[in-house]
């Protein structure tokens, strides 16, 4: 544990122009050259201190994620007194996120709250002269970052805890009738099935809404997509409500995709619109077509426009075809042309079970509605009562998901194996649970047994 | 007046399970030992339940005798009822209990403490313990004698300051009516030992020939002549049954109506009692909602009408316990023969114990059993061996024995001991073990013999049987993986098509065979597929096969578990340096003085962020 290699976001959260990941500790510098790959010919683990770097962060097939700024300082001319990397990539949260994703894959560690500060202190980077106040300094901020990780588990603590209160009492049950046969007999193989498929659901839940907390964090993308002429541009620009689109009434006028940060309703969502899908001969045309392809099938949420007033022709049908209709909203534009060629039946057959929306973007018609399935797209799935407040973090998912995996092996092998095999995966899946508070819970169960039981000879 | 009695190696104080097994141990390994008991007569007493074994105490009986211990080959010796317990709930957890000849199980441990090499047996109170430099010297008994000795082992279980209540009535005295010892209570804490005081009980005791059986339930034991110790002989004795009843609506009314006179209640018993073993009165008030509680009679031999009533531990007042005895079911006429009763003792709290259980506070210093807050004759043997061993290897200037919480349930329970709060009497089970799958009692040889044998206490005739075993084992094992099937093999597909379970897809081994559920290994045997072997055996090999994949899962967590304990900490470590320790873990560290990073994050109140800073430090100073 002593000075692995350690990872995390330096920079405040946020969008912002730049965003850095700290990287420290022995092997930090082994671990990024693994996954990144200079402009010049430099081997990083030879590069001296204070050297920056240009190049890509790679993704596991190769494919570039950033395009970054590498600095090396190393030890103990640094922040830590350890060997430490930093890594200067765009500041949106995705391609830091991506990159800290990476960081981990390639064997480090995610630092604990104050851990950089920490390290510092206790490789003597800080004033060891006035270690008395120092260390008051150090405890404050380190309590702090730890006070900070209470709070953003502070809404999750009572979804965690009655999780954990009910595998408490399943790891109760099944000891008791191990331990204590004559006092309690069997278990009750269908209350601890009913008490599993709940401690699931429960995990479901939490994971779930700390799936939805980090849509807020991290945001989605939404592509735009139809035909030419049918209003994409319009549709961005009304939900940008800025120009940046060229609008013209050419056909085809947008060639590339165009992109922005828009906020609906709290989530932060990357729109993008696509240039005009369609059969042509133009070659810079061409190459916006499939860049529009690659995109839409990327995104997380797809706008697919109709023009209410051109009616549906084989090549609104050709787009559709290759749409996932699980990610579809469709928006019927147009709608303050009196002339109407796509009638409500045609939409009915043609668009079963898809959301769709008839408005008009230059009116402003319909937009607030589309906002709305927005929402409700990428939220759903999320369950009901959404006062779960979650954050969870990459550490905290990781434990949550593999005290899942236990619970369900469990329930898979409830009536199979004996029970001292079971009880390795109920208990493990408490003990994992436990990493997220750092709670140590063997002696919960045996306090749970006493309380629950009678136990006595 | 004091006079020069004698010199030994070893003197060990008190004659109980765990005396017994340490006087042993430090004699078998060759030292000069001295035995001092208040009673010989009460050598190995079982003042309470008359059984051993059971979840946990029966892996800890076969750890016991696995290292050259006697528990088990006494009560083999003793017994009068055997039962499996917890069979189809796997192998890990099934566990053998014994009912015991109370008589006989003392009878038969002085006759082996008498026919001992180098361990004298001496009748005596001793008053003083006397240290020079903060290492044990003398042992001084009330009439005077005073005996030099390079180690003490103090096994005085539950008679210091003893104090025995039964409703108003109280009194000084030790379990049985015997004297307490409370100068040796002074004499530790002048030594700077801290002591706790615990609290435990022990039910009435009736006359056979007054209970009314047809009214109870027999529970006879098994049929299969099972054993402890692995040198015994197969049990041939007749079994005894126990007999099962209950509590009534009207036992508990009882209870209800005098629950004012219950030193449980008013505030005389200060002690904290054990919640597994709680007493019957506190049953009935906790639990208000059961109407019944179970009880089991249990004869206390062969040559004595006594019998305990489990399940009625109780300090009520006598009037009271005859009343609630003669609401019970079979019970109506009953006549009480002991009366039951509570007892309070000191006990030196055991985070001022290492591993080794040698006191931190006085070298030279050995303490197990009740004195160190646990409860159960198994855990008192145990903590006795280890106790024994270490003395004598510290007499011998050998490294410590101690035993992993990967290795045996005594390490886990020592473990627990000087490591977290025992915040009320001690007992092991099950749950406590984190590699339960691997410490079972069916491999305790396996697990523990040769360490044994290193110590010097397996001797020839055991080490011998050991050999031939594993041998056989090994071979057996090798013989049902090289012996393979086809699925064209026509035998095979019948067989399987007969236990209903898949016909092969591919070439497969006896072994791999064997962990279908449906497959036995006596069907291999009796179609000729692989050789006969003894019972045990055949045992081990279907366990160690048909949970190859569990036992291979806890190895993994075991080679994780290990690279914390490898990280020792020095002796000398002086955690006020460790800057930047939370204030609860600086306190607990310097209490417990962990002796691995391992044993330091299983400490109440040391947080992961602790660990890692202490390892920090730790890398920082070896640099």
């Amino acid at each position: 544990m002593i000075n692995d290699a350690i990872a995390a976001v330096a920079t405040p959260p946020g969008e912002g122009g730049i965003g850095i990941i700290r990287l420290s500790g022995q092997g930090s510098i082994d671990c990024i050259s693994k996954i990144f790959v200079p402009f010049k010919e430099v081997k990083l683990t030879e590069r001296k201190g204070f050297t920056l770097n240009l190049g890509w962060i790679i993704d596991h097939d190769g494919t570039k994620i950033d395009e970054v700024l590498l600095g090396i300082m190393r030890a103990p001319h640094s922040y830590t007194g350890e060997d430490v990397a930093e890594i200067n990539c765009h500041g949106g949260s995705m391609p830091m996120r991506r990159c800290l994703q990476r960081c981990l894959d390639a064997g480090l560690r995610l630092a604990e709250p104050g851990e950089f500060t920490k390290r510092a202190f206790l490789n003597g980077r800080l004033d060891l002269s006035q270690a008395e106040a120092v260390i008051d300094v150090i405890r404050a901020k380190t309590d702090r970052g730890l006070k900070l990780a209470l709070q953003q588990l502070e809404g999750k603590n009572q979804y965690i805890n009655a999780i954990e209160d009910r595998l408490l009492r399943l790891n109760a049950m099944l000891e008791a009738s191990l331990d204590f046969p004559e006092d309690v007999g069997d278990l009750d193989y269908e209350e601890a099935a009913s008490i599993l498929t709940q401690i699931q659901a429960g995990l479901d839940q939490v994971i779930e809404a700390g799936r939805r907390n980090e849509i807020y964090r991290d945001g989605i993308e939404v592509v735009i997509c139809g035909k030419p002429n049918v209003g994409k541009s319009s549709l961005l620009n009304a939900l940008l409500k800025k120009e940046k689109a060229i609008v013209t009434d050419i056909p085809g006028t947008t060639r590339d995709v165009v992109e922005d940060y828009i906020n609906i309703r709290g989530i932060p969502v990357k729109i993008m619109d696509t240039a005009g899908i369609r059969l042509t001969e133009d070659f810079v045309e061409k190459m916006g077509v499939e860049k529009s392809r690659e995109v839409m099938e990327k995104a997380d949420l797809l706008i697919f426009i109709l023009d209410v007033s051109a009616g549906i022709n084989q090549e609104d049908l050709d787009i559709y075809r290759d749409i996932d209709r699980e990610r579809l909203i469709v928006l019927v534009n147009k709608e303050d042309i009196e002339e109407k060629k796509i009638s409500a039946a045609e939409i009915e057959v043609l668009f079963k079970g898809v959301k769709v929306i008839r408005g008009s973007v230059k009116n402003e018609m319909g937009i607030e509605e589309l906002e709305k399935a927005v929402e409700e797209k990428i939220l759903s799935g999320a369950v009901p009562g959404d006062g779960i407040e979650i954050m969870v973090n990459l550490r905290q998912k990781d434990a949550l998901l593999r005290s899942r995996a236990q619970v369900v092996n469990a329930l898979h092998t409830l009536r199979e194996v004996p029970l001292d095999c079971l009880g390795i995966d109920i208990w493990g899946a408490l003990e994992t649970l436990g990493e997220i508070s750092g709670k140590t819970l063997k002696e919960d169960v045996i306090d749970r047994i006493f309380h629950d039981f009678c136990i006595g000879k | 007046m004091i006079y020069e009695a004698g010199k030994y190696d070893v003197a060990v104080i008190g004659g109980g399970h765990a005396g017994c097994e340490a006087a042993l141990a430090a004699a078998r390994m060759g030292c000069h030992t001295l035995l001092v008991t208040m009673s010989v007569e009460y050598i190995a007493l079982m003042p309470c339940n008359p059984s051993i074994g059971g979840p946990a105490k029966a892996q800890l009986v076969r750890e016991i005798d696995a290292l050259g211990g006697e528990m088990g080959i006494n009560i083999d010796k003793s017994s009068i009822q055997m039962r499996m317990i917890n069979t189809g709930k796997g192998p890990a957890v099934q566990a053998l209990r014994a009912q015991a000849d109370k008589h006989e199980y003392g009878r038969e441990m002085i006759k082996t403490i008498l026919g001992q090499e180098r361990l004298d047996l001496l009748m005596a109170e001793v008053e003083n313990i006397e240290s020079e430099a903060g290492q044990v010297k003398f042992i001084i008994t009330r009439t005077g004698a005073r005996y030099e000795c390079q180690t003490v082992v103090l096994t005085s279980g539950t008679y210091l300051k003893g104090r025995i209540i039964a409703g108003e009535v109280m009194y000084d005295g030790g379990p049985g009516n015997q004297f307490p010892a409370a100068k040796l209570a002074d004499n530790l804490r002048e030594m700077g030992i801290k002591l706790g005081r615990f609290k435990t009980g022990t039910p009435p005791r009736i006359d056979r020939k007054s209970v009314d059986f047809s009214k109870t339930i027999e529970q006879p034991g098994d049929e299969i002549p099972w054993r402890f110790s692995f040198i015994s002989p197969p049990s041939r004795q007749k079994q005894l049954s126990c007999w099962l009843t209950h509590s009534t609506a009207e036992t508990h009314r009882i209870v209800m109506d005098n629950i004012h006179r219950a030193p449980m209640f008013t505030g005389v018993i200060k002690g904290i009692g054990p919640r597994y073993c709680p007493s019957f009165e506190a049953k009935v008030v906790q639990f208000a909602h059961k109407n019944s509680h179970q009880l089991f009679i249990e004869p206390e031999g062969r040559d004595t009408d006594e019998m305990y009533v489990q399940g009625l531990n109780t300090s009520l007042p006598e009037d009271v316990q005859m009343q609630v005895l003669h609401s019970i079911p079979g019970l109506e006429k009953v006549h009480m023969i002991r009366t039951g009763y509570a007892i309070e003792y000191d006990y030196v709290i055991p985070s001022q114990a290492k591993l080794s259980l040698e006191s931190m506070v006085v070298k030279g210093l050995f303490t197990a059993g009740q004195i160190n807050g646990t409860s159960g004759y198994e855990e008192a043997a145990a903590q006795g061996l280890i106790a024994g061993i270490n003395a004598a290897l510290k007499v011998q200037n050998r490294e410590p024995f101690i035993l992993k919480r990967s290795e045996a349930y005594i390490g886990v329970m020592i473990d627990d001991l000087v490591t977290k709060a025992v915040d009320e009497p001690y007992r092991l089970l099950t749950s406590r073990a984190e590699y339960r799958l691997l410490l079972r009692q069916d491999n305790a040889d396996l697990r523990l013999t040769e360490k044994g044998r290193q110590l010097g206490l397996v001797d020839d005739y055991r080490w011998s049987l050991f050999q031939a075993k594993r041998a056989a084992l090994e071979e057996a094992t090798r013989v049902m993986q090289r012996t393979t099937f086809t699925p064209a093999n026509a035998e095979v597909g019948q067989y399987l098509a007969a236990k209903k379970t898949a016909p092969l897809h591919d070439r497969i081994s006896l072994w791999e065979l064997l962990r279908r559920p449906e497959v036995k290994i006596n069907d291999f045997i009796e179609r000729g597929w692989m050789p006969s072997s003894d019972s045990e055996i055949l045992g081990q090999l279907e366990i160690q096969s048909k949970y190859e994949g569990y036992i291979n899962k806890q190895r993994e967590q075991v080679q994780r578990f290990e690279r914390l304990e490898s990280k020792k900490l020095p002796v000398d470590i002086n955690y006020d340096e460790v800057y930047s320790l939370s204030n609860e873990a600086l306190q607990k560290l310097k209490e417990i003085r962990p002796e691995s990073i391992g044993q330091a994050s299983r400490i109440a109140g040391v947080s992961p962020a602790d660990i890692n800073i202490l390892w920090i430090y730790l890398e920082k100073r070896r640099n």
